[in-house]
């Protein structure tokens, strides 16, 4: 299946074609693309996150059909495609595993105190804090690096973490608060975090 | 503007979606109130979305592809219909999440002179509850058994820590002990997260524990 590839550099970029085909013009090979470079990655983050091969691969068929349904809500002034593609995965896992839903405030809520730091020019900034966050987490020290990821990779708050690196969970708390505030550091004052 | 907010891993937790429900309606609360967490969360979510970018990739089975894109055509399951409040009346104060989670009209109870208390289920040893506090009223000391969130809804209260505003969240446990005092003039209207029972402290709080389900 050929997909129309866009004039687009970054992957980033190439990602957020394709899912625009896929919003505007229901575009069945720019979905495939979207399958093929996101449905490996999923699985393998719902095994790390504890999840059987067999649950994960249902759990990732249901998170790439929501990515079709629901494409026209993306919004690329929020979110780059894998954030977004991350809250649909981490929403369909808490409403399979828990039955719960994942809260999230209402942007129409009439009690919304809104963001005064937030302007028109919004959309192009997301990619580029995007960006500016990948490169900063490239710059921290591994371990720091490698535990703000971990972050993500486990189930419980915090305390797998302490179950794999053998440290008391307080400390795990600490390291993440210290790794939080490099990552900041490295954004510097502009930074989305 | 909120002066009290959550912390950096808390904001976390409920970014990675790890918090039991309650606690994330509370944190979502929050997030409709503070443009500065909310910020914290979506820089949150964004490392999520680079822990996806950089997860070990697993190949997907046989045949998943194909049962996908046979499956693009059909029509969405209907998913129930979600009531959500308006934010008028008894749930004017209330963010969206919470006014979604609340559901129905709250049934109060009185728990002591000056405080009311509204159950909004709570499973898994988890409790929460809105609680109306009289202008004024001091609370008795206590501590937490478990971890206690708190965020204020309207009015406000003071403590040892400091005074908490519409909007502030209070986090608490084994280690604090507390006597809250409602605003003198519009009292407190608060949605409170425990779980575990809290504690009374002083002599007749000792006394009270055996009669008050607080």
């Amino acid at each position: 299946m050929d997909a129309v590839s866009s004039p687009a550099t970054t992957e980033a970029q190439q990602l957020a074609f394709w899912l625009s085909r896929v919003a505007q013009l229901r575009d069945r090979a720019a979905f495939g693309q979207l399958f093929g470079h996101f449905a490996p990655r999923l699985k393998g983050y719902l095994i790390r996150l504890g999840c059987d091969a067999g649950a994960a691969e249902e759990l990732v068929q249901d998170v790439m059909l929501t990515v079709w349904r629901r494409a026209e809500s993306f919004d690329a002034a929020q979110a780059g495609v894998a954030t977004w593609i991350f809250t649909i995965a981490r929403n369909r896992r808490i409403d399979r595993l828990r039955s719960e839903r994942h809260p999230a405030f209402d942007p129409n809520d009439p009690l919304l105190v809104p963001d005064e730091a937030e302007n028109a020019e919004q959309g192009i900034e997301t990619a580029e804090r995007e960006h500016s966050l990948r490169s900063a987490i490239m710059r921290l020290p591994k371990e720091q690096a490698e535990l703000l990821q971990m972050a993500f990779f486990e189930d419980q708050p915090h305390s797998g973490i302490a179950a794999a690196t053998r440290l008391p969970l307080g400390t795990v708390k600490s390291r993440i608060r210290l790794a939080l505030a490099r990552l900041r550091r490295e954004l510097g004052p502009d930074g989305s975090i | 503007m909120p002066m009290f907010h959550l912390n950096d891993d808390d904001l976390l937790d409920y970014a990675a979606g790890r918090f039991a429900e309650p606690f994330a309606v509370l944190i979502a609360a929050h997030l409709t109130l503070c443009p500065t967490c909310r910020r914290s969360v979506a820089g949150f979510e964004a490392l999520g979305g680079l822990a996806i970018e950089a997860a070990p990739s697993v190949e997907m089975a046989a045949g998943s592809f194909d049962a996908v894109m046979a499956r693009l055509d059909e029509p969405e399951p209907a998913e129930p219909p979600v009531r959500t409040q308006p934010a008028s009346g008894e749930f004017r104060h209330l963010p969206a999440p919470l006014r979604r989670f609340v559901g129905a009209a709250p049934v109060w109870r009185k728990v002591m002179r000056g405080l009311e208390e509204a159950e909004i289920g709570g499973a898994d040893g988890v409790r929460a509850r809105l609680m109306r506090i009289a202008p004024g009223t001091a609370m008795p000391r206590h501590t937490h058994g478990g971890r206690e969130m708190l965020i204020v809804l309207d009015g406000g209260y003071s403590d040892e820590i400091g005074v908490y505003d519409v909007g502030d969240v209070a986090v608490a446990d084994r280690d604090v002990v507390h006597k809250p005092i409602a605003d003198p003039d519009e009292g407190c209207l608060c949605f409170a997260v425990t779980d575990a029972r809290l504690k009374l402290t002083g002599p007749i709080g000792r006394v009270l524990n055996l009669f008050i389900r607080y």
